[in-house]
């Protein structure tokens, strides 16, 4: 059974849909005129990203339909320097009920769709698109889509174990970038998104969203944005919701703000109860810090080989850290996020170093300490 | 129960027909498909032949079932890995997995995760290369599993454990082979597991029932360890620094029982493992020695000695009885200083079983064995308690004390696997 929600049109008749129509038709591009998305419940999804109707593309750049609401996070996960454009969208007199420490509690029919974009080489200012991931609220679960894009950049289609993409470009500090980007397939979405074995989406909570965003008619903030149109209801003004730094910013927030951030969001879906790592016992979450929940001299339980390292975190001793080890990795195992990343995020790095460097308490007693 | 044959088919047949001719990507993407597209009560049957994966292969449907042609016959190779942590992760319940190998993963060769109802039968996990710090830390690892059986199998090569049962519930181990792993046995943090007729050999250390702290699931009891043979383990620990604990374990021991309680050790062959054969531990002993030198940081004591206050690192209610133990502790692994030194003082050998002697004051129970540490016609195995707490000064070499009996614990009933364990697996001769 197919559900389509469909939001009237509000200036556009059957004439001008017709014609929408026809122009598909000539044009064999699926994106289109449509100004309203189309919202699939259940199995089987959409071949083409097209035919939901969130947006149209040109030249790699999304443009979103109505009602399909741009945003972005104080501190993402890192995703070897893609780009991100994240868009939700709800069905019209639906909102999500606002929660202050988890993801938000959605409607059936919400969509979140989120798109990885690299420049495109040798072509400055452009970009290239590479996959958009579709995350939908179905009434049982949410359902995670990956859409490829075609070298053309005109459609992306649903493939379930997308094959590695070869990235090569040079970025605008001069560096040149050149690695294969590994798709998750959908289980391996499952691998972040799982919590007690149910899929959940990770980003948006409320202190990831407390931020200004700079849409089309002007910057405000995306709790006030998003409770404005409709999307979400029992939020207080953002002065009162939490408020998480960004990791890469020094005025917003402390070193140890800031790298707690940055663990929040890059390493707590999984290291938190509940989550993929759960059963390591470590937890990165915000807010949370008992020492050996964060690693402090704490042996790792499943790890490989960790370069003669001993402990997850040695206060004060980057070097002896397994945490900075893992992240200074792209081996298989080694490496973490151990999915998801074929590159060293250089400037994150950087920042756990110095909090790892700063943090107090001794040397986990090693004999001698790098 | 659907059947779903391979598209595998032809593939590897030599190439037969041009539009059969699939490149190893085809072939992972092609199992990668079915296994996420698999509907519950699945058969994936996989033919004879090696296949090649360079990423993770994942499964999280319900009752499927995963069958190859033999553990010699159908490989899954993941040599040259790129991505993901794991050969094979599973996270579903009601899975079986029989007569496939899985060879030379980057991390952890079959990890199944948070399955109720789970079978691994005849299959192989092992690193081609041999014992090697740089190979995955476990080769079969179910982990916060319910009703678990594994046997039939075979595990080699892990710088951890070859197979591992973690924070599991009724799990039934028997008839494997583990060998030239660190480890042969890992039973950690789980309750109620029988592990029988398994063999142990040319690992490290043969077999270690015990729990450990920072993990979720804490309390693991009730473990019967019968008719096992656990022996020849003195392979040299190849297990890197970062594996913590297991990195200190002497080469040359057969098995080794840590910070639990409720353990019953029968009918074993537990022979020639050159440091101990029998090891009767507490934390401290096993563990917190390598971390001696971790005791003058506060913080490293916060973690380690009140930090998890769920933790009980005391052994206590251990059964040891009918086994048939010999031959070992002849020349103690000289890595291991606290070993070696005290195996010098005892004139250059190590008695057969050999206890730390770590008794809470707090049990109510008083006198020279509080902890019920039972020892029962073990045939002329030798005994040492070596007064870990005392600094050594008092050690006890008559077994008198320690001579009793304990309540056989209860077989491991798997409700699904109704005829899992011997009805009566009781004491042996």
């Amino acid at each position: 059974m197919l559900a389509r929600h469909r939001i009237a049109p509000r200036f556009a008749g059957f004439a001008l849909l017709g014609l929408a129509c026809l122009a598909m038709v000539f044009s064999g591009c699926d994106f289109s005129f449509h100004r309203d998305v189309h919202l699939y419940l259940e199995a089987p999804f959409p071949h083409k990203l097209s035919a939901w109707h969130l947006f149209t593309v040109a030249r790699g750049r999304l443009t979103p339909n109505a009602r399909v609401l741009p945003y972005d996070l104080n501190t993402p996960l890192f995703s070897d320097y893609a780009d991100k454009y994240r868009f939700v969208w709800m069905p019209p007199g639906n909102s999500a009920e606002y929660r202050e420490d988890v993801p938000f509690e959605f409607p059936v029919g919400t969509i979140f769709a989120k798109s990885f974009a690299f420049p495109a080489d040798g072509q400055p200012g452009e970009e290239r698109l590479i996959e958009t991931r579709l995350l939908i609220r179905t009434r049982s679960r949410w359902v995670p889509l990956p859409y490829i894009w075609n070298a053309s950049q005109t459609e992306a289609t649903l493939q379930l174990v997308p094959d590695p993409v070869p990235i090569r470009y040079t970025d605008a500090a001069g560096r040149a970038r050149d690695f294969t980007y590994q798709i998750p397939n959908t289980n391996e979405c499952r691998e972040c998104h799982d919590n007690n074995k149910s899929l959940q989406p990770i980003g948006p909570k409320a202190r990831n969203l407390n931020k200004d965003f700079s849409y089309s008619d002007g910057a405000a903030n995306q709790l006030a944005r998003w409770t404005a149109v409709g999307y979400l209801r029992g939020a207080p003004v953002p002065a009162a919701a939490p408020h998480a730094a960004k990791w890469s910013e020094p005025s917003s927030g402390s070193l140890d703000e800031r790298a707690r951030a940055y663990l929040d969001n890059n390493c707590a879906h999984c290291h938190q109860p509940g989550g993929t790592a759960g059963y390591t016992g470590v937890d990165f979450r915000l807010g949370h810090f008992d020492p050996a929940g964060f690693g402090v001299c704490k042996h790792p339980n499943s790890a490989g080989n960790m370069g003669d390292r001993r402990y997850d975190l040695v206060p004060g001793h980057p070097d002896d850290s397994i945490l900075v080890y893992r992240l200074e990795s792209t081996a298989p195992k080694i490496m973490m996020p151990q999915i998801g990343r074929a590159v060293v995020h250089t400037e994150g790095v950087a920042l756990l170093r110095e909090w790892v460097t700063a943090l107090q308490g001794g040397a986990c007693g090693l004999a001698t300490p790098r | 129960m659907r059947r779903i044959a391979l598209p595998l088919c032809a593939l590897l047949l030599a190439g037969a027909a041009c539009s059969c001719r699939q490149t190893p990507a085809d072939i992972q993407k092609h199992l990668q498909e079915q296994l996420i597209t698999a509907k519950p009560g699945a058969v994936i049957e996989l033919p004879e032949g090696k296949f090649h994966f360079d990423r993770t292969l994942s499964l999280t449907v319900d009752k499927v079932t995963l069958r190859g042609k033999g553990m010699d016959k159908t490989i899954l190779s993941f040599a040259g890995q790129k991505e993901g942590a794991q050969g094979l992760l599973v996270k579903a319940n009601d899975f079986t997995i029989e007569d496939i190998a899985v060879e030379d993963s980057a991390g952890d060769a079959l990890t199944i995760q948070g399955g109720t109802n789970i079978i691994v039968r005849r299959v192989r996990a092992e690193w081609t290369r041999g014992a090697n710090p740089a190979n995955g830390p476990y080769a079969i690892y179910p982990v916060e599993c319910k009703n678990l059986l594994v046997e039939d199998s075979v595990a080699r090569g892990a710088a951890d454990a070859g197979i591992y049962v973690g924070q599991s519930e009724n799990v039934v181990i028997r008839r494997n082979r583990s060998e030239y792993n660190v480890d042969g046995y890992e039973i950690e943090n789980s309750e109620n597991v029988d592990a029988y007729d398994n063999i142990a050999t040319h690992n490290t250390g043969g077999m270690g029932v015990f729990n450990l702290p920072n993990l979720p699931r804490q309390g693991g009891k009730h473990v019967r360890v019968f008719h096992n043979q656990i022996v020849d383990n003195n392979t040299p620990n190849f297990a890197p620094v970062s594996l913590g604990p297991i990195h200190d374990l002497p080469s040359g021991t057969g098995i080794y029982v840590m910070a639990i309680k409720d353990v019953e050790v029968f009918g074993n062959k537990i022979q020639n493992n050159n440091t101990v054969n029998v090891f009767l531990i507490h934390y401290d002993t096993g563990v917190g020695d390598s971390l001696r030198e971790t005791a003058s940081s506060p913080i490293t004591q916060q973690v380690f000695a009140p930090g998890d206050k769920r933790y009980y690192p005391f052994l206590q209610q251990v059964y040891l009885h009918g086994n048939d133990i010999s031959g070992g502790g002849k020349s103690a692994d000289s890595r291991i200083a606290v070993m070696k030194a005290m195996a010098d003082a005892l004139g250059g050998s190590l008695p057969d079983i050999l206890y730390d002697g770590r008794v809470d004051p707090a049990w109510p129970k008083k006198g020279a064995n509080p902890g019920d540490i039972c020892l029962g016609n073990n045939g002329a195995a030798s005994f040492l308690n070596f007064d870990a707490a005392g600094g050594m000064k008092h050690p006890v070499r008559d077994v008198k004390n320690y001579t009793c009996a304990l309540p056989a614990l209860s077989a491991v009933s798997i409700p699904s696997l109704a005829a899992a364990s011997p009805a009566n697996g009781t004491s042996a001769p």
